[in-house]
């Protein structure tokens, strides 16, 4: 699929140049893009959707179908710009949800289990996993981020709710504890005590039509979807702006210019003759 | 062309050498394993309460060793890496300049390393002891770590890797690169938004809802990272290195190792 032989054979290299070329692949793929996306997008998804993804009781039908696709759509949608454009690399969502899975287990047994004692199901985190794999294979096979936008990233908010549903589903069944029916997702949440999360700050099912004939669930997976192809078109066009490849150029007089490196404007693949003339800063 | 003993027909050295990475990742590593274990130490037997006189000890020892620990690795870096800076870079060797691509990205190695502890582990990890502690101090046990041990970190790993394009590469000795200094000063601003963060915790919102509005300025200042790995400045070092492969293999022009002439007129660069 990648062709990367072919590729390197066009580039006329010798041995050594391949050679070369290679270890910027070793290091740049795993060291440098994979961490940076764990430590950038683990601290985006914790700081806007990490409360639903922390607690299982969190985990309800109005709210965390919503906010969670919602919020990780975003990543996916500028690492998919970086990868599809400047390299035609199929696997932009994929690596941004592999990444954010790969910080979030680290945590998850060194921190909530090994130093905070929460067992492993209580703070599990879901997956995004299949959705991403759409993601990009919706845009491989249509080769367009528009249609990605609306088919794609729909279809990634979409599936959200029944891919976690064979994970969480049994935190759903009732028990009955003291004569009270709670779920077992409720009932964990009032065993294990959370100082720092205490249970009037919890926002699960606050809609006075949350029922609404039984169809909350596909409801916020509508509404989610609907946004996520916003966010997504949204966060296209920051993934063009985080490729943004100018320099600031201070001459002998002083005098600053906005200069662009036009082989890193021919990299990218939306180089644009207009810009590369450059302009006063 | 020199061989050299791997049988491979080049002498690898001559534009890459994994060493220093290497040693600068497993001490990242060493660092972070030693504040893991440390707060499993002591985190329940000293750090649960911190008006008491071993808290003050065990705990504030730790955050003044990270202080004192961050501001000399930031005096000897910084300063080592000025006083050997290339006072010759118009004539540097364009294996050299390979080379040192490579060093560079070790330090973007380093620096993105600890990214991921600032920004992945103690940013969860602080959810985690939140949920143990009643907060009742700025410097709990996981903020020692975190604010005052890892940002400090990265902030230096990415000061010195700014600073070592700057004094070591060409392309980067000319001109100031937009995208270098977002993925360098965006997460670097992080560390002044704790002042927010912690006014707004002691004065306002004392519990940890981590989506509430008060933790926004750290998300935005995060995405900046991207500018970096995923951005233009991975465009930069690509392009570049293409291009010295270019010329170094392929008999290239060298014109093509100069990007500005057709914008700026001649000779009105400064070099660094």
């Amino acid at each position: 699929m990648f062709r990367t032989d072919e590729i390197i054979k066009a580039s006329k290299l010798p041995p050594e140049g391949v050679a070369m070329s290679r270890h910027i692949d070793y290091i740049y793929f795993i060291p440098i893009l994979f961490v940076t996306i764990i430590g950038t997008f683990h601290m985006h998804f914790d700081l806007l959707a990490g409360d639903w993804d922390f607690w299982i009781d969190w985990k309800d039908r109005q709210w965390w179908p919503i906010v969670t696709p919602i919020t990780a759509i975003t990543f996916c949608a500028a690492l998919q710009y970086y990868n599809w454009v400047n390299y035609r690399q199929p696997f932009g969502a994929t690596i941004c949800i592999l990444a954010l899975l790969a910080g979030k287990w680290v945590t998850i047994w060194a921190a909530w289990w090994w130093w905070s004692n929460y067992p492993y199901n209580f703070v599990m985190p879901s997956t995004l996993l299949p959705s991403a794999i759409v993601l990009d294979v919706v845009l491989l096979l249509t080769r367009n981020w528009t249609i990605t936008a609306v088919i794609g990233a729909w279809l990634f908010a979409a599936l959200f709710y029944p891919t976690n549903w064979a994970i969480f589903a049994y935190s759903h069944t009732p028990v009955v504890i003291d004569g009270t029916l709670l779920s077992w997702a409720d009932y964990m949440g009032f065993a294990y005590v959370r100082t720092g999360t205490p249970e009037y700050i919890r926002m699960i099912e606050v809609g006075s039509l949350r029922t609404f004939g039984g169809h909350s669930t596909m409801i916020s997976s509508f509404f989610a979807a609907f946004a996520s192809s916003l966010m997504y078109i949204l966060w296209w066009q920051f993934g063009k702006f985080f490729c943004t490849s100018y320099f600031y150029l201070t001459d002998d007089r002083q005098k600053t210019t906005k200069v662009y490196d036009v082989f890193a404007y021919a990299t990218l693949a939306h180089a644009d003759k207009t810009k590369t003339s450059g302009g006063k800063a | 062309m020199a061989a050299d003993s791997s049988g491979r027909g080049y002498d690898i050295s001559q534009w890459y050498d994994s060493k220093p990475v290497k040693i600068g990742w497993l001490a990242m590593l060493g660092i972070g394993v030693f504040w893991v274990l440390y707060q499993r130490a002591f985190g329940y037997s000293h750090g649960l309460d911190s008006m008491t006189p071993e808290f003050e000890s065990v705990w504030m020892g730790l955050w003044r060793f990270n202080i004192l620990a961050n501001a000399a690795f930031f005096a000897v870096t910084i300063g080592w890496l000025w006083v050997t800076r290339d006072r010759n870079l118009a004539n540097l060797d364009h294996k050299l300049e390979l080379k040192r691509y490579f060093y560079w990205m070790g330090w973007l190695v380093c620096y993105i390393w600890g990214v991921y502890y600032a920004g992945s582990y103690t940013l969860e990890q602080d959810a985690a002891w939140h949920q143990v502690i009643i907060r009742d101090t700025s410097f709990t046990a996981s903020h020692i770590v975190a604010f005052y041990g890892t940002f400090p970190l990265y902030i230096t790993c990415g000061v010195a890797s700014y600073l070592y394009a700057q004094t070591r590469l060409p392309l980067y000795s000319q001109a100031t690169s937009f995208p270098l200094v977002a993925a360098v000063v965006g997460p670097m601003m992080i560390l002044p938004n704790v002042g927010l963060n912690e006014w707004g915790h002691a004065f306002w919102f004392v519990d940890e809802l981590f989506s509430a509005p008060l933790h926004w300025g750290f998300v935005t200042l995060g995405w900046c990272g991207l500018f970096g790995a995923a951005g233009g400045v991975a465009a930069q070092i690509v392009s570049r290195m293409s291009n010295l492969a270019d010329v170094i293999w392929n008999n290239a022009p060298k014109s093509i190792l100069d990007p500005f002439p057709s914008q700026v007129a001649t000779g009105q660069k400064t070099g660094y």
